[in-house]
């Protein structure tokens, strides 16, 4: 690996970032900020909902908002780069091997994620109101968690990114997305689909599960959720599977 | 110390629709195949068999129609194709290999601008040199000296996205020498670009090429061939057809002249009577109501051919005299224009 190329091709990635700023943020923000007013505030202050829901909301708004980031900082614009323009081949031509041009693109996408994350908590929190109760007992399960989730959103982003055609970007996010994230039990626990056998079992397959399993048990242990043991060993592998799988797809788009 | 550029007995074939932006591909939808067609396995030979040996400090040229597999060689070279067989050298690196370390000599001016679109075209000469370990410092004094040269500098702050499509090529070929690459590779350099800015990119290639560095382009733009290059590699159909310096080419048609003539119809003896003519090398028959004449001169064959034309009662539509060229070789070779 050629350290410079690297760095230079990360500063580049921040400078874009930088420049799209303020979009960024909104993208980031604004759809977790509607599901936690309507969830969080209108249910649980109407009495619709109880006030514990909040607490229980909050970790799966995270994991929401950090696979939403890392997903879309990853995939957008590799669709929009293996286009006729082949702009990619910018980078491509980089010194350095096209492995590399993909993992700096993984940490850029990790490095989105976790920012996402960082922004979301705080802000969710505050417009969430009174009532919520997260502890941070286990920091370092936590940070793995965290660290695990921003890898998992940015190595399927590199997969979705060398997938899909530009045309296809709408139906990704309704047939992809969309139900990994509503399956993903990101807005109630694992436990919750007991009365659904079938779809309890099926849901396992997704890993959304353990992203927002994971980030519950860290952050809101009182729930029910599931080991850590088996989140930790899930995200590994899931991470260890998309990120191989991204890496062969790249490698096959990048050169003809 | 100049490096050379050479491929051995390369092969590609595209065994699957070759990707919509791949290297010489045109623009198109993906089309949508019923389940029979969708087994058979799409075969396309891109290059067959394609061997060439660049001298070191030379500049070259491909050239061919378009399909010929000229890109396709290029993406070769520059490490973005994957060849089917044979190999590619830069110097004595292997290109499949040793990408890495060839990347470092080579410059590539793309047929289409693949510019980093969400830089300014400041930025996109910062970068470039940055993902190539440039200093700072450095980086700037070149990327403004290139601004400069390629009259960008009034827009150095813009995203090329706005550009024309003349900017865009400079861009990329200022970006293609913001690191100084011992080799150069230009795709089509000059397709698209308005007559000024084409002779301004002329002499820049020939001035890098002054610099000692080895430039390895392709056009089917017989003129530019003729103009800029030391030796030419007329290309078709995967292979290299002809191979020599432009008059070395030009030389080895017959006659040189070739007279082109409609007529109807097309009786066979009128084609001897033709190859009879003092100064003529060969009459071919040339589609279905066509002649092609090879002949040592022009003009001066007219008025011979239009007596012949007469007393064989044959009606001739039209007559066409072109000089020796590259066009005339590549005719020669193939039997089609370069055009075609």
């Amino acid at each position: 690996m050629n350290r410079k190329t690297f760095l230079a091709l990360l500063a580049r990635d921040a400078r874009v970032a930088r420049r799209n700023f303020l979009p960024l943020l909104v993208q980031t923000l604004l759809q977790p900020m509607l599901l936690v007013f309507v969830f969080g505030r209108v249910l649980t202050s109407s009495g619709m909902m109880p006030v514990a829901y909040k607490s229980l909301l909050l970790p799966g708004i995270i994991a929401l908002s950090m696979l939403l980031a890392g997903i879309q900082s990853v995939a957008m614009p590799l669709i929009a780069e293996f286009q006729f323009t082949r702009e990619i081949e910018d980078r491509l031509l980089a010194p350095i091997d096209v492995e590399w041009v993909a993992i700096e693109k993984i940490l850029a996408g990790m490095l989105q994620a976790l920012l996402a994350g960082l922004v979301v908590l705080p802000s969710a929190w505050l417009l969430v109101g009174k009532g919520v109760e997260l502890e941070l007992s286990h920091p370092l399960e936590f940070l793995g968690v965290v660290l695990l989730v921003a890898l998992l959103s940015s190595a399927v982003g590199l997969t979705l990114g060398c997938s899909i055609g530009q045309t296809q970007i709408g139906l990704m996010f309704t047939i992809v997305v969309a139900p990994m994230i509503f399956f993903g039990c990101t807005y109630y626990p694992w436990s919750a689909l007991a009365g659904f056998p079938i779809l309890r079992r099926l849901v396992l397959l997704n890993p959304v599960v353990y992203a927002s399993e994971g980030l519950r048990a860290s952050l809101a242990p009182r729930f029910p959720h599931l080991p850590a043991v088996a989140v930790f060993a899930a995200l590994a592998a899931f991470d260890l599977f998309f990120l191989l799988y991204g890496l062969r797809r790249f490698r096959r788009k990048a050169v003809g | 110390m100049p490096l050379a550029v050479r491929t051995e007995e390369l092969r590609k074939v595209y065994t699957s629709p070759p990707p919509l932006a791949g290297p010489g591909r045109g623009f198109g939808s993906p089309v949508r195949l019923g389940r029979r067609e969708r087994r058979q396995k799409v075969e396309i030979v891109a290059l067959d068999g394609l061997s060439l040996d660049v001298r070191p400090g030379e500049l070259f040229g491909l050239l061919g129609p378009n399909g010929a597999g000229k890109s396709t060689t290029v993406g070769v070279l520059t490490t973005r194709v994957r060849p089917t067989a044979g190999r590619a050298f830069i110097g004595d690196r292997d290109v499949w290999t040793d990408s890495v370390a060839v990347k470092r000599t080579i410059g590539v001016v793309p047929q289409r601008p693949n510019l980093d679109f969400s830089l300014t075209a400041r930025e996109v000469l910062l970068f470039h040199g940055a993902y190539f370990g440039m200093a700072a410092a450095d980086r700037s004094a070149r990327a403004r000296e290139l601004l400069e040269r390629f009259q960008l500098t009034d827009r150095a702050e813009t995203l090329p996205v706005a550009f024309s499509g003349g900017m865009m090529q400079r861009l990329s070929i200022a970006r293609a020498m913001m690191h100084d690459p011992e080799v150069l590779f230009l795709d089509e350099p000059s397709a698209g670009l308005d007559p000024q800015t084409r002779l301004m990119l002329w002499e820049i290639v020939r001035d890098y090429h002054k610099r000692g560095r080895t430039v390895l382009l392709t056009t089917h733009n017989m003129e530019e061939a003729d103009d800029l290059c030391d030796r030419v590699a007329i290309v078709d159909h995967g292979r290299v057809i002809a191979l020599g310096s432009p008059a070395e080419l030009k030389r080895s048609v017959p006659g040189g002249y070739v007279i082109h003539i409609e007529v109807h119809p097309r009786p066979a003896s009128l084609l001897r009577q033709l190859e009879r003519l003092q100064g003529v090398t060969e009459a071919r028959a040339a589609g279905e109501n066509a002649i092609d004449l090879y002949a040592d001169r022009g003009g001066p064959l007219v008025p011979e051919v239009v007596n012949l034309a007469l007393l064989e009662r044959v009606a001739i539509q039209d007559v066409r005299v072109s000089e020796p060229s590259l066009e005339n070789l590549f005719l020669h070779h193939t039997g089609r224009s370069l055009r075609d």
